[in-house]
Formats: C-alpha cells, structure tokens, sequence
C-alpha cells in the first residue's frame, strides 16, 4: 500500500467567480432553469474546498496546476477545422459518418448527420443547439441523473460553468447504425469544459465515439469534464471515449453510464495524453437484466499521471458489471487505478467483475491498482484483481529466435498486450491508430 | 557443398550457476543430414538445443559453434535465426495478443529487411497463400493463423505450430527439442511427416528425442547418445534400436564407470 506523505500546502483553487457564471449564461441567452441550475451549482462548487486528502484523492498531487495558465477559458477564437489532424477526422468505418461533429477550442467547426439517421428521428447536436431545439429532453437529462454537481468539486464546477457540448438523443426502438463521431480539438491553452450527454430511449442503440486532443503548448491547459451515458430498458450503447490532450493539460472529468432493464452499455475508455488525468468512471445498473462492460487501456510514459478511479454500482437485482482495464508505464510515469464494485442492500444474483493489468517497463515508473468490493447482498458473485508485470525475456527470447530483432520483439508483446482491449474498439481504422500511437510511446 | 553446424568442446551452465551442465560436446551437423540425440533426462541435450539458440538463460563457459564457419555464439538469437538455425521448442511459450500468423510475416519481413533494409516485406496476399499451402501439408486448420501464439494451444497444436514456423522460415539447420513428446501416435505422424517433407538437400536436422518411437518415422542418418554433458556414443540407426532394447542403463553402467562422479 502507498505510504502518503503529508503535504504542507493545500491545493490553490482557481479564480472563477459566480460573476462569470452570470455572464455566461446571459451571453447564450440560456433560459432560467438552466442559468438556475448553473448558479445553484455554481454555490455547491463555492462551498466545497479543493479535494486533497479525501481517500479517491489523497493519492492524486495536482498542486503543481498553474492556474494562472490553465483557467482561462478558451474563447473562440476563429480556428477551423483545417487545425485539427486529419486522423481525428478520417470515418470511423467504411466512407460514410453517421455523424461529424467536430469542435475546436470549444466552438463548432463543422457538423454533418447522416440523412437516414435525421429521417429516424435521431438527434445528434451540439448541446447549446439541443437547449434551444429540444428543450424538454436536455432539461430532463443535464446533470439529472448520471453526473451530478454534488458529485465533486470538479463536478460542480463544470456544471456551472460548462461551455460547449453534444446531445444524443435516439428515439424508443430506433436503432441508429451508422456510428456519431465527435472530435473535441484544442488549439490554444486555458480551460475547456466540455460535456456529452447521450440519451437512449428504450430499446435503442447507438454506436458512438469522442475524441479528446490538443495541440502541444508550452502553457497549461485544464479540462474539466463530464459524460453522461443514459440507456433506457433493453438499449444498446457502444461507447469509444479516446483522450489525447497534450503534456501540459490537467484532466479533471466525471463520466457516468446508467443502465436500464436489461439494457446493455459497452464502453471503451482510452487515456494516453495530458501531464495529469483524474477521471471518476461510473456506471449504475438500475434495472434487472441490465450488463454493463468497461474496459479502459491507458499508457503512460516520462511524468505523465494517470489517475483512474472506477465505480461499478449494482442498483438492482441480476445486474452484470465486467471491467477490465490495462495499462502501461514507462519513464517516471505513475498510474494509478481505484476501483470499487458496490451494490444496494439485497440486490440478489448480481455479477460484478473488476480487474486491472499492469505492465510496467521501467525502474521509475509506479503503477497502483486498488480494487475493492462492497456487497450488501449474499447471493452474488462479485470478484476483483490486479496484476502487475515486466516485459520478461522468455517471450522476447522466443521471438527472437524466428529472425525478430530485440526492439521489435518487445514492440510485439507490448501490442500483444493492449491487443485484448484494443479487439473491444468497434472500428478497425481506429484500431490500428491506437496500435500506432501505442508504438509511438514505445519507441518516443 | 551444404552448410554445416560445427560444435566444438562446448561447454554450458545455467547463468549465475557454476555447475556446468554441457562439459564438453563434439558434434558436426551437414544440410542434408538427420541426426538424433539421445539420453536419459538431465543429460543435457535441451540444454543444448537452448545454448545454440542463443537462450539467455544460459551462459557458454567455453568452446565454440559454427554455422556456415561463422561464430555463432558471438550472435543475438535473431542473427542466428537469420543465418539460418531454428529451433523447434519444447515448451513454446504463448504470446497473448500476438497471432501466429502476424508473428510469422513479422519473421518473415525480418529477413528481406536483414538482406534489404530497403525491403517493404512480404506483400499480405502472397503470405497468406504460403501459409494456407504450409497449413495444408502439415494438416493444420487455416483458422489457426488468427489464434493468438500457442496461447490455449493443446500440447498438439504446439508441436504443430512449432513445425508450421520451420516449413514458413525454411532453416538450414534445424534442431527439433523433443517435438515428440506428449503426441499421440497421429499427430506423431502428421508432425513426422512435416519434418520429413522439410528435410532433404536444403535442410539438416538435429532431432532431440527421448525415445526411439520417433525415429520410425524420421530415419536418421546419425544417432548420439548424451550423457552427462557430452556425447558419449555415435553410430548408425541400429544405436537407437540398441538402445532401445538395453535402455539408457546400458549407458549409465558404461560411463559412470569411467569417470567419477563430480561434486
């Protein structure tokens, strides 16, 4: 277990203020519930102190932020498109897109849905326009249930000060098949906070996939997120959610999944980039039958810190959580992943599984995993684990005894490794990317 | 002229052990022969195998190996792998998340760009047709080459895709770790059969075995006899028949007469 050495100073807050707030919501000419809610939240972020010794962040230092740099939210600024790599913006499958919605520092850059998607009734915008088009829906779901501003400091911060956004919505028995992609783009440094709120009626599905980058900066970046994954009873949602910030952004982000009757959601969650990743992944199964699998990879390397802290909450009976993440290390890098499965009081015949692989390829480099289990119930069958390895020399050994060369060897393994996680991402072009960038940090 | 593996007065511990387990082995290998090597357990015949590969496990205290009158034990195990020597293991080890299949083009691609560093590699369609032909010969499903390597593999399907990996990679010199061991009489001769496809004027083989059941189905021009680190017999096939029928006590009986047992 870490032995946590106490800090002599606590966190400096940044310099928002309930002024900004106001501003904010009066220059999107928001409607009163929403600048309420924002104001409400904005007094829930005022009177709770900057997270430090709590137990999900005793083990998470961020006080080496520059708020000075990293507060400032970016404003538009008349980016385009044409800034964001071509990679992030290649189909997900095949030539066509479901969907495009592409922002670049905050703003909407380009927007496309597929006509046979419109013609289902699917909606897929970006949430100031959902505010003003569906209304009802975006009252009913933003930070409702799934992420909450009570959640934390962080979360009650991006609810009060959010700046840009996507909404989905798929109707009941719509079954959307060509996937939405959302490329989240950051050209400047400051602060970004972005929100994804995906809704899907009963007996709908969706494929999906976000992606997070930014340009590399010399000054520091913040993004303070949330996602909320809504899947009504018997839905089907395939989530991707890939971040690639660059080394010199703090990730503060809360994402929630809640799973209806037998409603199925598979999420794939991928962390390479930013200096420091503090991410609370939750799902909730609500309804019996419901299934939930989430599978994280991240791969850290020189000081970048990675702080997964996961939550499976079984809230009904015969419910099924299975997450595996995996995860490397390398140069003075530090992962960390917290992860608890919880259940209500008899919630009877649940499942929850939780593991999390280490693979650590140097000396310096710390990995922690810390799974947990609080069950209140006796008829289920909940496990949980962790392993931790090193790139061993029989494998390498052997491969190299068919012609391949050390470094390519290790490469091979290393990939062998991510392989199982990587399987879980729906599109093969994706894939192979993840495989690359992977190889990168490898070789870099 | 064939290539040869010469191995001259080796002599092997494990690494950080001091007590040798090679003491001294005298073996001379053509392209276009078979050779069998047997002895009892703990003879050092894997252990063999192992150092010629190039098994960082272990350490080379003295002698020497050639191939084609290159060192090679000055070689990384890739080098040798390239200069032409395979090994068929024992206990293949099993690589999750790599496929057999993208393992053997990597090897593959690991030669032309050895020749070539301007090579782009085996083009996909042509590998795949030679691994479709290759599966075929030695009996194997084609799904096979999807199956991440020797990962849940039965002891089979590890020989196989052991022998599979020497038709793809095409040795000059191959030694086969006791590739016999743990088949059935079937999957014996499918395995039996590979090997012999493979043997012939381009290709020597050192076939490890514990017993001579293998040797019905390769006939080998030379049979040795290890014991205690070296070779202590040669002859012609009817050794392993002699052996058979004395057993490796005959062998025993003859050696530790002779010499004194090390502390």
């Amino acid at each position: 277990m870490a032995v946590v050495r106490r800090r002599s100073s606590t966190p400096q807050a940044p310099d928002f203020s309930r002024a900004q707030v106001e501003a904010l919501s009066s220059a999107h000419e928001e409607p009163a519930w929403l600048r309420e809610r924002r104001l409400d939240a904005w007094q829930t972020y005022a009177a709770t102190p900057m997270p430090y010794l709590e137990e999900e962040w005793r083990r998470t230092d961020y006080r080496h932020i520059r708020w000075d740099e990293a507060e400032r939210i970016l404003p538009a600024n008349g980016a385009t498109a044409a800034a964001v790599p071509a990679k992030n913006l290649e189909p997900l499958a095949g030539a066509e897109q479901g969907g495009l919605l592409v922002f670049v520092d905050g703003v909407v850059v380009h927007y496309q849905l597929a006509e046979a998607l419109a013609r289902q009734g699917v909606v897929f915008t970006d949430l100031r326009s959902a505010i003003r088009q569906h209304e009802g829906l975006v009252k009913q779901h933003l930070m409702t249930r799934a992420v909450r501003p009570g959640d934390g400091k962080f979360a009650a911060l991006h609810a009060a000060l959010w700046d840009y956004g996507v909404f989905v919505h798929v109707p009941r028995n719509i079954a959307a098949e060509l996937p939405l992609q959302v490329v989240c783009y950051n050209t400047k440094p400051g602060a970004a906070l972005g929100h994804v709120l995906v809704v899907l009626e009963d007996n709908a599905q969706a494929t999906m996939q976000v992606e997070y980058a930014s340009a590399q900066q010399a000054r520091q970046s913040a993004y303070i997120g949330a996602t909320e994954l809504i899947v009504g009873a018997a839905g089907n949602l395939r989530y991707v959610s890939l971040q690639d910030w660059n080394r010199q952004t703090f990730e503060f982000s809360h994402q929630r999944g809640i799973v209806g009757r037998d409603a199925q959601l598979d999420w794939v969650n991928g962390v390479m980039g930013s200096r420091l990743t503090k991410a609370f992944i939750e799902v909730d199964a609500v309804g019996a039958g419901a299934n939930a699998r989430v599978s994280g990879f991240f791969f850290a390397d020189r000081d970048q810190f990675f702080d997964l802290d996961t939550q499976q909450n079984h809230n009904a009976p015969l419910t099924n959580t299975d997450l595996l993440f995996k995860g490397a290390a390398r140069d003075n890098a530090r992962t960390l992943w917290q992860g608890m499965i919880k259940s209500l009081p008899q919630m009877q015949r649940i499942d929850g599984y939780q593991v999390c692989r280490n693979l650590m390829l140097s000396d310096s480099a710390r990995m922690d995993s810390i799974p947990g289990l609080e069950i209140e119930a006796d008829d289920v069958a909940c496990s949980h684990a962790a392993t931790f390895g090193t790139l061993e020399e029989e494998p390498i050994y052997y491969l190299m005894s068919r012609g391949i060369s050390r470094p390519q060897a290790q490469l091979m393994i290393i990939e062998g490794f991510f392989d199982e996680l990587l399987q879980r991402v729906p599109f093969e072009r994706v894939r192979q990317r993840l495989m690359d960038e992977i190889e990168a940090k490898i070789i870099g | 002229m064939g290539v040869t593996l010469e191995i001259r007065d080796l002599h092997a511990c494990v690494d950080g052990d001091d007590s040798p387990i090679l003491r001294g082995v005298d073996l001379l290998v053509r392209q276009g022969e078979i050779h069998a090597l047997m002895g009892p357990n703990g003879s050092g015949k894997s252990t063999l195998a192992n150092v010629l590969m190039g098994n960082p496990a272990y350490e080379v205290t003295a002698g020497e190996v050639l191939l084609d009158g290159e060192d090679v034990l000055e070689m990384e195990p890739d080098e040798r792998s390239r200069a032409g020597l395979f090994l068929a293991f024992q206990y293949p080890v099993a690589i999750p998340g790599v496929t057999l299949g993208n393992f053997l083009r990597h090897a593959i691609n690991a030669r032309m760009k050895a020749d070539d560093p301007e090579s782009k590699g085996i083009p996909i369609p042509r590998f795949a047709r030679m691994m479709r032909q290759k599966m075929s010969q030695l009996h194997i499903d084609h799904a096979f080459a999807g199956r991440y390597l020797n990962e849940g593999f039965s002891g089979g399907e590890k020989k196989r895709a052991e022998v599979l990996q020497m038709a793809v990679l095409e040795p000059r010199i191959a030694v086969l770790d006791e590739t016999d061991s743990g088949l059935d009489i079937d999957a014996l001769r499918i395995v039996a059969d590979g090997v012999n496809s493979l043997t012939g004027p381009d290709m020597g083989a050192l076939v490890i075995t514990h017993y001579q059941r293998m040797l019905d189905y390769i006939k080998p021009d030379r049979v040795h006899v290890m014991f205690n680190g070296r070779i202590v017999q040669s002859g012609g096939p009817e050794l392993a028949l002699t052996l058979e029928e004395k057993g490796y006590e005959w062998i025993r009986q003859q050696h530790d007469a002779q010499e004194p047992a090390t502390a």
